[in-house]
């Protein structure tokens, strides 16, 4: 009787650890587990099918000594660069102001936002279209009157990777904007009637006060941001297609070719790798600080 | 005099100060109504454009309203347009997608809200530790686990199927509503489950009768944001379906890139319209709670 | 029969111990309050009472029924907790009959037992109300109602006035009190209020640091506390701890104070057994003396003082007065506009009260 009331007991003691198990599980295999498996794949010479015949770092030099590749970490840096510079300065900016107590606020936030619902296959579809030099922008221009006008950036080598940014940033920003309205939501009302009262004017008290106040909002948007930036491959694919050439390839498309478009396996394990550290960098420091700073909290 | 020269600045000063505030009003109104223009344009484009018929776009008519409003682009979009050699428009992709959403969307918001639950109202030694395991997995960039997955779901006989695709949008949605109903469920004060323990509720008794029925915005903003997630995500639907199982998203690419003959423009606005409209529906409907979703893992509460 | 046996428990997390080794033993009927500041104890203890938490050594006894490994549902307990814990998704009714309901109690035996309950707690036309439309108030009757609705052999309150404005809070103090005497159950209470303790209980815990300091009637608590911590804790405002030294002339013990340009402050006729007094005489003692003790009284009193008031504070049934004695600072609770501040007064003490206590252990003399 007793040892089987303990049993019982013990049984249910254990029952929480029993439900979560089976989905740790999926993620420890489906995460972690893969994670390793696609680092393994990056040491050996795999081409259509996985090989497990060890070859060191050969294709990380084969990847390294990639052109491709090259263009591809150039694209990475001029668009994570623009579009986080613009997506945080216009997120913040239309934040600040939908913060001024203006009518209609709850309409503007959401025409601002409704990018974020939608795919990046749609977005992408839809700015191929607005850009297109023939039939696009540039046209509407031209007709109005100036004739001189070129806006043909998505058929430019040099230029197309801003078309990119263009599509991301109209896409994102919204979501910059969310973030920092719930940061300038949550600051305390009477730190900003103190400073009226010593006589600071408003620019003054947002760019002494409010703006400093919204540092960890600023660091969300520009983690999230990057991650996002970082992870960027349907919005290309369905923009550009990565081209005019490689012009527009980022990592993400440069590992999807890879992998499954020209039987590269290693090179293309090789390069998620790169991606991965790439964002752990990023991730891993940002987590640890918030779970420690809501522990404390 | 003097008193009545005083009133007098006093209104001028009123007056002025009323001037500065419109002046204000505009800078503020101003950049914001340009913004929402800007914002509204690409959408204005695609739905003229998807209404005008072929003839009226290659005339050079971009941005202004039809001419001639015809459905014709929305009738080849859902069911004429050509995928590869296939030519049956949208439709049986965008049932592929509701097969595939609705049970990932249900499953992956079961288990987050049963994890969540576990995590914060049952801890055991170590619990932050799986949390911060099942965190780092909404950050993962997919590509470190395509060639396995796609592997793995070979081996499973799932390759190239929808139950495939089902499991890996829970495998990797439990992370984010697994988050979602921590987040949540911390606010719930812990003598809650305890004065239901003090009553004699057991694990699940706790949980459905007592955390679940308080926990209805938390589960539509899960639902909301795992729905528009995976009707959205294009990699995984590329990379592990091909042909007639493909997810709406792929299909709408292919349209999309097809390059042969010419392009049909309002085709490819009316198949992108009726690949975002769900998706737009939704949040339409409960913007409210998508933005909960969007800043769920960004600000501290 | 509801007694409850509390014998060397002890709990731990990890190399941290929160509780060492308390023992309290109370009988049915009696009203235990569990009384210290925040961390020290009491609230894991009660937890650990109901079953909450683990308990890592000792045992808990219920009515005389080891409940170490019984978990909460198999305790006959019922708590009320500081947030009041209302199921928010449930009315009234659905709340007070959740635990019935779950113990498969007939619905017809469910409805009896709510409307005996929300009568006697006068909240029968609340039933169909959801939590969040009802004040503090009824929030905290509802979660009364929710214990004594299945009639169960112990009760633990968890700090439950501390959400509660001060008005309201007195109300519910005597509520409590008459729902005590009226059903006669066995109660455990947790606070940090004094008040709240020596109004309610019939026997206070005192604790700090993991440490039961004293258990007692509460009278004997306030009069003859257990050690200087006890004695500063229980009493507003709290007791006077004065450093100062026994002298003995024939057979009587005084008590000495040194006052800073002035002769030593005198107050002969201190309570001291013989033995203390052979162990204390010409030596060192803590004197404590409650706000109370001093009234006014003039040159001819025995063992009259002068002070010089520094302070008063009229409280309006009486004023305190604050000044410097023994080189701390002592108040005093005299009738109103006796004294003034910054003039010298003459106090006299009930010196039968005055306790004193070891200056190095803290602890009471006896």
């Amino acid at each position: 009787m007793n040892a089987a009331k303990s049993f019982s007991s013990r049984l249910a003691g254990w029952l929480p650890r029993i439900v979560v198990a089976p989905s740790l599980l999926v993620v420890i295999v489906t995460v972690y587990l893969f994670i390793l498996w696609t680092g393994v794949i990056s040491f050996t010479s795999s081409k259509f099918v996985p090989i497990y015949d060890f070859v060191g770092l050969e294709q990380f030099v084969r990847l390294w000594a990639t052109p491709r590749w090259h263009t591809a970490v150039a694209n990475l840096f001029i668009f994570s660069a623009l579009f986080l510079l613009l997506s945080t300065g216009i997120g913040l900016l239309m934040a600040i102001l939908l913060d001024q107590n203006i009518r209609s606020e709850g309409f503007l936030r959401a025409v601002y936002l409704y990018p974020m619902a939608l795919s990046f296959i749609v977005t992408g579809t839809a700015w191929k279209w607005i850009l297109n030099p023939g039939l696009g922008i540039q046209k509407v221009v031209n007709e109005f009157g100036w004739t001189d006008f070129r806006f043909d950036w998505i058929t430019d080598p040099k230029m197309a990777i801003y078309t990119v940014v263009i599509a991301g940033v109209w896409q994102s920003s919204g979501f910059a904007m969310a973030i920092f309205l719930a940061g300038l939501r949550g600051i305390d009302n009477s730190v900003i009637k103190a400073a009226q009262i010593e006589g600071a004017s408003l620019p003054l008290i947002y760019r002494q006060i409010i703006i400093p106040m919204l540092r960890p909002a600023m660091l969300s948007v520009i983690v999230l941001l990057s991650y996002i930036a970082i992870k960027s491959f349907d919005l290309v694919l369905a923009l550009t297609n990565g081209g005019p050439g490689s012009a527009t390839e980022l990592p993400s498309t440069f590992m999807f070719s890879a992998t499954f478009r020209r039987n590269q396996m290693g090179v293309g394990a090789a390069s998620a790798i790169m991606m991965l550290m790439t964002v752990a960098a990023i991730i891993i420091p940002y987590l640890y600080s918030e779970l420690r700073e809501r522990n404390n909290g | 005099m003097a008193n009545a020269l005083s009133q007098q600045t006093q209104i001028g000063d009123a007056l002025s100060q009323k001037n500065r505030m419109r002046l204000g009003r505009l800078f503020i109104y101003g950049p914001l109504g340009v913004m929402a223009i800007l914002y509204l344009m690409p959408l204005w484009v695609m739905v003229v454009t998807s209404l005008k018929p072929l003839d009226e776009i290659y005339g050079g008519s971009f941005i202004g309203l039809p001419q001639t409003v015809t459905l014709d682009a929305w009738r080849a979009a859902w069911s004429q347009a050509c995928i590869g050699t296939e030519c049956t428009g949208l439709k049986p992709y965008f049932v592929n997608s509701l097969l595939m959403v609705i049970p990932a969307v249900v499953l992956s918001t079961a288990i987050g809200a049963i994890n969540g639950y576990i995590l914060t109202k049952w801890r055991f030694p170590g619990a932050n530790f799986v949390f911060g395991l099942l965190l780092f997995g909404c950050f993962l960039p997919y590509q470190a686990i395509l060639i396995p997955m796609a592997r793995t779901l070979g081996l499973l006989g799932l390759a190239g199927s929808i139950p495939g695709l089902i499991f890996v949008h829970v495998a990797y949605g439990i992370c984010f509503t697994t988050l979602f109903f921590r987040n949540y469920f911390v606010s719930l004060p812990d003598e809650l489950t305890k004065a239901a323990m003090v009553d004699g509720a057991g694990f699940f008794r706790i949980f459905w009768s007592v955390i679940l029925p308080t926990s209805i915005p938390i589960i539509v903003v899960s639902c909301i944001w795992q729905f528009t997630q995976i009707w959205n995500d294009f990699l995984f639907g590329v990379s592990f379906t091909s042909g007639g199982n493909s997810p709406i998203t792929v299909a709408l690419n292919n349209i999309v890139n097809v390059t042969t003959g010419r392009k049909q423009y309002n085709v490819d606005m009316a198949a992108a319209m009726i690949a975002a409209i769900p998706t737009l529906l939704v949040y339409i409907v409960a913007g409210r709670y998508f933005v909960r979703g969007l800043t769920a893992g960004a600000v501290k509460g | 029969m509801s007694t409850l046996e509390i014998d060397r428990v002890r709990k731990t997390y990890g190399n941290l111990e929160v509780l060492k080794e308390v023992s309290i033993s109370i009988g049915t009927g009696d009203f235990l309050v569990l009384l210290g500041p925040s961390g020290c104890g009491k609230s894991t203890l009660l937890n650990m009472i109901a079953g909450l938490e683990n308990i890592s050594g000792g045992e808990v006894r219920i009515a005389g029924k080891v409940v170490n490994e019984l978990s909460p549902k198999d305790r006959d307990i019922a708590m009320v907790f500081q947030s009041y814990a209302l199921y928010p998704t449930m009315t009234v009714r659905q709340n007070i009959e959740f635990g019935m309901k779950i113990r498969g109690i007939p619905p017809a035996h469910r409805e009896k037992a709510v409307r005996a309950a929300a009568d006697l707690l006068q909240i029968a036309h609340l039933l169909d109300r959801k939590p969040s439309q009802l004040s503090g108030g009824q929030r905290q009757r509802v979660a009364m109602g929710r214990a004594i609705v299945r009639q169960p052999k112990l009760f633990l309150f968890d700090e439950p006035l501390s959400n509660l404005d001060a008005k309201l809070r007195v109300d519910m103090r005597t509520e409590i009190k008459r729902l005590h005497a009226r059903l006669g159950t066995t109660i455990v209470y947790v606070t940090h209020d004094q008040i709240e303790a020596m109004t309610l209980a019939t026997r206070v815990a005192v604790m700090k640091g993991g440490v039961v300091q004293q258990l007692d009637e509460p009278q004997t608590v306030y009069d003859r506390p257990a050690n200087v911590y006890v004695a500063r804790f229980v009493g507003s405002p709290s007791m006077n701890i004065i450093p100062g030294k026994i002298e003995i002339e024939g057979g009587s013990a005084t008590a000495v104070i040194e006052v800073a340009n002035r002769q030593a402050a005198r107050i002969p006729g201190i309570n001291l057994s013989s033995q203390a007094a052979s162990k204390y005489a010409n030596g060192k003692v803590l004197i404590g003396i409650r706000p109370e003790m001093f009234s006014v009284g003039n040159g001819q009193t025995q063992g009259a003082i002068s002070v010089d008031v520094d302070v008063v504070e009229p409280t309006g049934p009486d004023t305190l007065a604050v000044f410097q004695l023994g080189g701390v600072e002592v108040t005093a609770r005299l009738p109103p506009k006796q004294v003034s501040a910054r003039t010298s007064a003459t106090l006299a003490v009930e010196t039968s009260k005055v306790v004193l206590f070891d200056p190095d252990s803290e602890k009471l003399i006896n």
